[in-house]
């Protein structure tokens, strides 16, 4: 755990890429080869489950640290992190302990089936052993939370680093179904043998937000576009008769979404195709549902008949990935898309699969005029994807493109304020604001981000000296502070006050031009709902 | 016979009503009694000052001519009717805490204080007395510092990496305190130590008032990572990322307050490296301080005055909190400082 813990704080000491990879690698080469195969587990988001709810922990901690239950809930609120805040208020270990992190992390496995008593025991008994960053990650792996912040390409790179496989091969061989129970660190990332996971997906090709305006992209003739879904992002993989659907998050979901087996039994074998996962109604020409529909399902394993019919979901199909068993990814997505296209005719229009129908222009300026059109659509935005592109390995520059509507946008006044927590715990960063109806301010939804720390540091000066009313955490602030507050949604909402609420809000900027007697009212809010669907 | 309170609270800052004086007040008073030259606590305006040879140096050069009086650790001053004295806070060198006894009764000001001797300032020193204000900026118990020596030699192990690695180590501190006490922890043999103006300044001004401390030079023109390769460079924290910064090339970027110890803090701040360092008593500080006054009443402020007058409260003290406008040379807001 010591060299776990060592790796974890030089991957945290540096903001340099280059730096993270070599200490990442310098691990693949040193660490035991369990732990090796642990820490990849870990992060690719492999975790062991919670092995203790965090409201045991927190009262156990407290009680070893001596401190009132309030106390420990006060710095929890400033730290926002429970595993932070047990590692940092006990004492420091009385009997230091040396383990690997598979050893701890198998005893970890072991406390599920401990009773209280005893799990409690050796909860404590943990945090007598362990020191500052070591216990901080315990807690991480015991409270079934851990994340390290390394993206799944500065893994593979380092791993290529240490083990001299080209990176794309590896990341072939991380994907899948397995567990450090399933496999070995050697038949994983050593051998990699291709036939051992049917239900294997490939690694996402992921887009870069277009910032510029599209002509910089060159001739239109060498672009695709359709519509940028607003789903989950999914991989469905038919090979050897077994069906599995992926999501982004390299999370299996063929059981969330059972309506889309069927595709199991219609594709033909061999068969990968990534798309968009999406609560769809088939009434009239069929329409995509609001993405607040397709959050009802997410989340649910086992989903109700009720629920089946009223959230139905399709496969929006944009690529295909594998055909016949062969991989298809080098293959210019021109070429792919027509596979994909005859795939897609071939089945039934009761089939839960469609094509994202392609978006036919002939000059930029008619794909701008298009997608001021996404949200009638329902969808974010475009997608524009160069013809001649191969299906890359993650986020890489240039082929890929999200050119998503513009946010929406109103003035609102700040009128509640918050002091933030983890990395901006010593400023007031979460607000409510309000919008006008008459004479009366309404609060109509938070937001805690799109300032810069200065505008944060100079807010948080201006709320201590401006505050009206106290409750608890949260103040109550003079009604003056006016900011541009933008959002992705907006959809009804009889559970607020203001009768609306918002997707993604955030603050574009800080009005200082504004008085707050100048912000928007809630009528014009209220009409942006009725401008969208 | 009827006594109001030694020392009461106003929206100029504490008040004492016997002597007719403030305690660090925040708008324009007769007269000022200043526990340290941090711009919360010193400020412009004054009639006239009363604070420590030390700080009165580093007041005189913040603020100009000013009109004041020095006075010395430990030596009682009448002053209408009360008897003032100052008593060593720990916090920077030359910063006090203000004992006033008003006819047998005897409060205490802590400004703002450390426990732990920072092998520098003047170590802290605990104040009997009935009433006692005391500030908690860390005032909860995720808030512990490690012993100097440790932190001693985390900052030179960096510094010695990187000047092995062919980088500068730029160092983020506050120009008054926090930077000198760093320097004084400094191995002059690993490298050069380059100062920041704001930081050299109030480096010359400690060392005219008798601090010894490793020797330094000035950043100019001419002065910069390829000229003194390997250096260690103390700045304030606003210089860190600045354009002020970039003579240093690929310099690796540290910061040290108190704040780093929240992992959240440490990760948006995205520095390379991140030194819990802090010139204010940590938790077990705050409470070690506040037992050994033997005040029964306590006055909190400056912090988590909230969740610390209710501990206090529960440990039996008669605590209130005291609305102030220090803001804390750790509230760590950019620009605090301005870069120069
Ligand atoms: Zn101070
Ligand atoms: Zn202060």
């Amino acid at each position: 755990m010591k060299r776990f813990a060592a790796l974890f704080l030089a991957l945290e000491s540096t903001t340099r890429t280059s730096e993270k990879t070599a200490a990442l690698a310098a691990y693949f080469r040193e660490a035991p080869e369990q732990d090796r195969l642990w820490t990849i587990a870990l992060l690719s988001g492999r975790r062991p489950k919670r092995a203790v709810t965090a409201s045991r922990l927190a009262e156990w901690a407290a009680e070893a640290a001596g401190l009132p239950g309030w106390l420990f809930e006060e710095s929890y609120a400033v730290t926002g992190d429970l595993a932070e805040t047990i590692a940092l208020i006990l004492p420091p270990p009385r009997a230091p302990e040396p383990a690997t992190l598979t050893g701890w992390i198998t005893r970890i496995r072991g406390l599920a089936l401990l009773p209280e008593p005893e799990r409690r025991g050796a909860v404590l008994a943990a945090w007598a052993a362990l020191d500052g960053a070591e216990r901080f990650l315990f807690n991480k792996l015991i409270t079934g939370g851990f994340r390290m912040g390394v993206a799944q390409g500065l893994m593979t790179r380092a791993l290529a680093q240490a083990t001299g496989i080209a990176e794309p091969e590896l990341a072939l061989r991380l994907m899948g179904d397995w567990t450090p129970d399933s496999t070995t660190f050697s038949a994983l990332v050593l051998t990699g043998d291709p036939g051992a996971d049917l239900t294997r997906p490939y690694p996402f090709c992921l887009a870069h937000a277009l910032e510029q305006q599209p002509e910089a992209l060159g001739a239109p003739s060498d672009w695709a576009a359709d519509w940028k879904w607003d789903g989950i992002r999914g991989q469905a993989v038919l090979r050897g008769g077994r069906f599995s659907l992926w999501s982004r998050g390299e999370e299996l979901v063929t059981d969330r979404f059972p309506e889309l087996a069927e595709l199991g039994d219609r594709l033909p074998g061999g068969t990968v195709i990534d798309g968009e996962i999406l609560a769809f109604s088939v009434e009239g020409g069929g329409a995509p549902l609001p993405f607040a529909a397709l959050q009802r399902r997410i989340g649910r394993k086992t989903v109700s008949r009720k629920l089946l019919a009223e959230v139905p979901v399709i496969l929006m199909a944009y690529d295909l990935l594998e055909e016949g068993g062969r991989d298809v990814r080098a293959e210019p997505l021109a070429a792919r898309l027509a596979a994909l296209r005859r795939l897609v005719e071939g089945m039934p229009a009761s089939a839960p699969l469609r094509l994202s129908a392609p978006l036919a222009f002939a000059d930029w300026a008619e794909l701008t005029a298009l997608r001021a059109g996404a949200a009638a659509a329902g969808a974010e935005g475009v997608m524009i994807k160069r013809l001649a592109s191969a299906y890359h390995v993650g986020r890489r520059r240039g082929d890929w493109w999200k050119w998503k509507l513009d946010p929406m946008t109103f003035d609102a006044v700040m009128v509640y304020a918050q002091a933030g927590h983890g990395r901006r715990a010593n400023l007031y960063t979460d607000f409510t604001f309000a919008l006008w109806q008459g004479d009366a301010l309404v609060p109509v939804t938070k937001a805690y981000s799109g300032l810069t720390d200065s505008e944060f540091a100079e807010i948080s000066a201006w709320v201590r000296r401006n505050t009206l009313e106290r409750f608890g955490p949260v103040r109550r602030v003079a009604p003056d502070l006016v900011f541009e507050i933008a959002f992705e949604g907006i959809r009804e909402s009889p559970r607020h006050k203001s009768g609306i609420a918002l997707r993604f809000p955030r603050m574009l900027r800080w009005r200082r031009d504004k008085p707050a007697s100048e912000a928007d009212t809630l009528e014009a809010a209220q009409a942006l709902l009725k401008a969208r669907r | 016979m009827a006594q109001g309170p030694v020392l009461c609270f106003t929206d100029r800052g504490i008040h004492c009503p016997a002597g007719d004086f403030h305690i660090d007040p925040w708008r324009p008073v007769d007269r000022a009694i200043v526990t340290h030259a941090h711009s919360d606590h010193a400020r412009a305006g004054m009639g006239h000052y009363l604070a420590t040879p030390r700080t009165l140096a580093a007041m005189r050069h913040r603020l100009g001519p000013i009109r004041a009086q020095a006075l010395e650790f430990g030596v009682p001053l009448r002053i209408g009717g009360a008897t003032v004295s100052l008593h060593p806070a720990g916090h920077v060198p030359g910063s006090a805490q203000v004992r006033v006894e008003v006819a047998g009764e005897v409060w205490a000001a802590s400004g703002d204080y450390k426990t732990v001797p920072d092998g520098l300032s003047e170590p802290f020193e605990p104040v009997r007395c009935h009433a006692f204000i005391s500030e908690c900026t860390f005032g909860l118990p995720v808030f512990r510092w490690r012993p100097e020596a440790e932190i001693r030699a985390e900052v030179n192990r960096w510094w010695a990496q990187n000047a092995a690695g062919g980088r500068a180590s730029v160092l983020g501190a506050y120009s008054l305190g926090k930077a000198q006490r760093l320097l004084a922890g400094l191995d002059p043999g690993i490298g050069p130590i380059l100062t920041h103006g704001a930081v050299e300044e109030m480096t010359a001004i400690l060392r005219a008032g008798g601090l010894a401390l490793p020797p330094t030079l000035r950043v100019v023109p001419g002065v910069d990572g390829r000229s003194h390769p390997g250096a260690l460079v103390l700045a304030p924290p606003s210089a860190l990322g600045s354009p002020w910064a970039r003579r240093f090339g690929a310099a690796s970027e540290g910061f040290a307050s108190g704040w780093m110890r929240l992992r959240g803090i440490r990760r948006r701040r995205s520095v390379d490296r991140g030194f819990v360092i802090s010139d204010h008593a940590d938790w077990d500080g705050l409470n070690l301080a506040i037992r050994e006054t033997g005040a029964e009443r306590v006055f909190v402020t400056h912090g988590y005055t909230a969740p610390f007058r209710r501990w206090l409260a529960e440990q039996g003290y008669d605590a209130a909190i005291a609305a102030t406008d220090w803001q804390g040379e750790e509230s760590e807001a950019p620009g605090a400082e301005a870069a120069e």
